[in-house]
């Protein structure tokens, strides 16, 4: 079976630059920007397990299975 | 933004909160809550005192209260009183609840009325300057207190057994879906509901105890904190400088507006 892929958004405008969804994402999905914001660098290592959407303190990140792969 | 947000929240965000701060995480876990919980949002009251946390009932897309500094319980038994088939969520702070509004704590606990009453322990006052608070851990620093605190530790779960709460429970922001869960059994339990948030304060408390960065705070809950069931095999040395997270306890209560009611039943001659 192939592997379930999600789509990771990160709406930068709520975004605070607190890092705790870089720390917290055992698959390092995301990067930092120069600001220190967060950024998708490899959403395809995401395994939806929805910590970083559920510690998010400014509610700006949301992953979402991915449709029709 | 997701569905569940838009749906719980007024969408005037970004909020007040420090980056990091851990009561956005809070109110995202209730918004979850809500979500399972399915209940018509009209019949829905949020109460807040004064505070960083108390804020959180500008941003609800609920009936809404903010009240005066610690007296959000009062405010919350009032509503109850005069519409029972309300459901009231009560949010308060660490100083708000166990300092400011302590009394009126103890007598919510004992009346054990319905409601669900989240505080959210951040171990400081944040919004005033980072004062410490009575739930500020012993030798912890912050502006009031630069070489750490010299007041022991204040338990606020044990005073809420103590002074009669008929659920009791402890969650952190580490272990999200659980404090969901805390939130969902604490709304379905027909008693006086006490759930203690370990939340963070990178800024006010963070920055004195040289754990600056919040996903440093967020991991020290990580590992500092043990599930009652894990606890209850361990010694008391073992658990000594651990959180205990979980529902701590529970009895079936006998519940303030129901007995009220039946009281003016049986004097208006309904019931002999």
């Amino acid at each position: 079976m192939a592997k379930k892929l999600y789509n990771v958004t990160v709406q930068e405008k709520l975004c605070k630059a607190c890092g705790i969804c870089i720390a917290l994402c055992p698959t390092k999905v995301f990067g930092a920007t120069a600001e220190g914001k967060a950024n998708v660098n490899n959403a395809d290592a995401c395994t939806g397990c929805l910590t970083c959407e559920m510690h998010c303190p400014d509610f700006c990140v949301e992953v979402e299975a991915r449709e029709n792969e | 933004m997701k569905e569940i947000y838009k749906e719980y929240f007024r969408g005037n965000l970004p909020h007040i909160w420090c980056s990091g701060c851990g009561n956005g995480i809070v109110m995202s876990a209730w918004a979850r809550a809500m979500d399972q919980l399915q209940l018509d949002k009209n019949q829905c009251v949020g109460v807040s005192g004064i505070g960083c946390s108390s804020r959180i009932t500008g941003y609800l897309d609920i009936n809404t209260l903010h009240t005066a500094h610690g007296r959000a319980l009062p405010f919350a038994t009032g509503v109850k009183m005069a519409k029972p088939e309300m459901h009231v969520f009560v949010f308060s702070g660490d100083g708000d609840c166990a300092a400011i509004g302590g009394n009126h704590f103890i007598h919510a606990c004992r009346r054990d009325m319905d409601m669900t009453l989240i505080v959210f322990n951040n171990h400081i006052y944040g919004m005033t300057g980072g004062q410490f608070s009575p739930l500020t851990p012993f030798g912890k620093k912050s502006t009031t207190s630069p070489y750490g605190t010299v007041d022991p530790d204040f338990d606020l779960c044990k005073l809420a057994i103590g002074a009669g709460a008929s659920f009791v429970a402890r969650g952190d922001i580490f272990h999200a879906k659980q404090l969901t869960d805390l939130i969902v059994e604490a709304h379905n339990h027909p008693g006086f509901a006490v759930i203690e948030v370990m939340a963070t304060c990178p800024i006010s408390y963070g920055r004195h105890n040289k754990i600056p960065k919040p996903a440093d705070m967020v991991n020290y809950l990580k590992e500092n904190t043990v599930s009652k069931v894990r606890a209850d095999k361990m010694t008391p040395e073992e658990v000594a400088d651990k959180i205990v997270v979980g529902i701590l306890h529970q009895h079936e209560p006998l519940e303030y507006t129901k007995e009220y009611a039946k009281l003016v039943k049986r004097l208006q001659g309904g019931e002999k």
